[in-house]
């Protein structure tokens, strides 16, 4: 049997299960559990056959039911069942399903609260209309947001290619020279300029390496507008300053 | 106007009154009880009737803003049932967070402090992603690093969480509800950690 189910709906899992619990109308302390695992698995399966991707929680949650299902149709040890009051297979995940109701609801409870700069206002909530009409102020770029840039370069880069013996490569210096060649005579560059149009793994790690070198000798900084905005590189060198003494030197770096 | 000195004239009671309602609506923050008594050199216990004063004033008057306690301090704000015309000014468009940032907030404002693996089993559902959607909008933060193996990071609220929800502190979250009575015999030791709304945890920056 299938379904009707759009699957967007649902947060996850336990949601799905709460739904077939209250769709079966059945009780959360005895759910049947076969039955329950059955449509579970159907949706599952529907949801593989429309060739969507689902997603791993999904089939672990169908391994714990199968797993409570086969657990449910074995007979207890002896020595076991006698031992303590014989747990119920279902038991935590009976809870987990509680729990995950609460929290549910209360989200959604929270969800109706009035939100400021929403729903209520103070004061200080339209610094547009009180600021003056400055360009767009820079704000410096945190370290999570440069990894998150690096990253998103580095899955941008296709994989190497396995037999490639290239015999020299980009060095750090080199690429610190590059920058700051990029760099003269202009204001401001883009992070993206920094690297060629396809660059490879190598060639985004060297970079990134050589930018993060330029920061900390303070010749460079790293801006950007607004949080998630394009991130801007400025010289930070002082103007007049002997350019050549700004050249990066071989044995100043710990790179080769 | 008399300026602050060493020797401290009493002031009366309406002009108090009238302090403590322009230094509040001065501040671009909630202002704190503590900061108000600080500056008006009176003690905190003063400063709290005056508060509830002004509070039942505003909220009672035909007064287009009231007085409501967030995030430890005091703030004017507008009324909820003025929201759109408010928008107007700021031109903003209403925004709403989705049911798995809802789910992920609630779980760490309840349960803080709290790993991200456990923000995971109680919705079942992978949640790195809209944890870092919350960092980075300022409404969770890292607390530090829980002493287990792999040292996972423990997150909790901010400030700003309880600022844009206008809620007092964390115990005005509202209540967890029962769903259902658990059947205490074969879930009890399962349950024993379960205490999810804990005392509500200073709040700093």
């Amino acid at each position: 049997m299938s379904y009707e189910v759009r699957l967007e709906k649902f947060e996850g899992p336990l949601d799905l299960l709460i739904h077939l619990i209250r769709k079966n109308e059945v009780d959360i302390y005895d759910i049947p559990i076969a039955d329950i695992t059955a449509q579970y698995l159907a949706i599952v399966d529907d949801m593989q056959s429309l060739n969507l991707d689902v997603a791993g929680e999904f089939l672990l949650m169908a391994a714990t039911l199968l797993h409570i299902k086969s657990r449910m149709l074995l007979p207890q040890p002896e020595e076991e069942a006698a031992e303590e009051e014989e747990v119920d297979p279902r038991a935590e995940l009976v809870r987990r399903l509680l729990d995950y109701q609460r929290y549910k609801d209360a989200a959604a409870e929270i969800d109706t609260f009035p939100l400021l700069d929403r729903d209520v206002f103070a004061r200080r909530s339209f610094p547009a209309e009180l600021a003056p009409p400055e360009a767009e102020p820079f704000e410096s770029v945190g370290l999570y947001e440069l990894v998150e840039a690096f990253r998103h370069l580095l899955r941008q880069t296709g994989q190497d290619v396995v037999h490639e013996v290239v015999a020299e490569r980009l060095s750090v210096v080199d690429r610190i020279n590059r920058i700051l060649f990029l760099l003269t005579g202009k204001e401001t560059l883009g992070f993206r300029e920094l690297f060629s149009e396809m660059p490879d793994r190598h060639e985004v790690v060297v970079t990134f390496l050589a930018m993060l070198e330029l920061i900390k000798m303070r010749m460079i900084r790293c801006l950007q507008t607004t949080h998630h905005g394009a991130i801007w590189i400025y010289p930070a060198v002082v103007a007049g300053e002997d350019d050549a003494a700004a050249w990066a030197d071989e044995d100043s770096l710990g790179y080769g | 106007m008399r300026p602050p000195g060493r020797m401290r004239i009493p002031l009366d009671t309406d002009e108090l009154k009238q302090l403590v309602e322009a230094l509040v609506f001065a501040s671009d923050t909630p202002l704190k009880v503590d900061r108000i008594a600080e500056l008006l050199e009176i003690d905190k216990s003063e400063v709290s009737p005056i508060l509830a004063d002004l509070t039942e004033e505003f909220r009672q008057g035909k007064r287009g803003f009231v007085l409501v306690e967030v995030a430890g301090g005091f703030q004017f704000r507008t009324r909820p049932e003025h929201a759109e015309w408010l928008r107007r000014l700021s031109q903003s468009r209403p925004f709403r967070f989705s049911r798995a940032a809802l789910e992920a907030l609630a779980i760490v404002a309840y349960r803080q402090p709290i790993t991200r693996a456990e923000v995971d089993y109680l919705r079942g559902v992978d949640s790195g992603g809209v944890l870092k959607t919350l960092l980075e909008k300022r409404l969770i933060r890292i607390l530090g690093k829980k002493d287990i193996p792999g040292k996972p990071l423990i997150y909790g609220t901010t400030r700003d969480f309880l600022e844009l929800f206008g809620l007092k502190d964390l115990g005005a979250l509202p209540t967890l509800k029962e769903v259902g009575e658990l059947p205490a015999a074969s879930l009890a030791e399962e349950t024993a950690d379960e205490d999810p709304l804990r005392t509500p945890m200073q709040e700093h920056r």
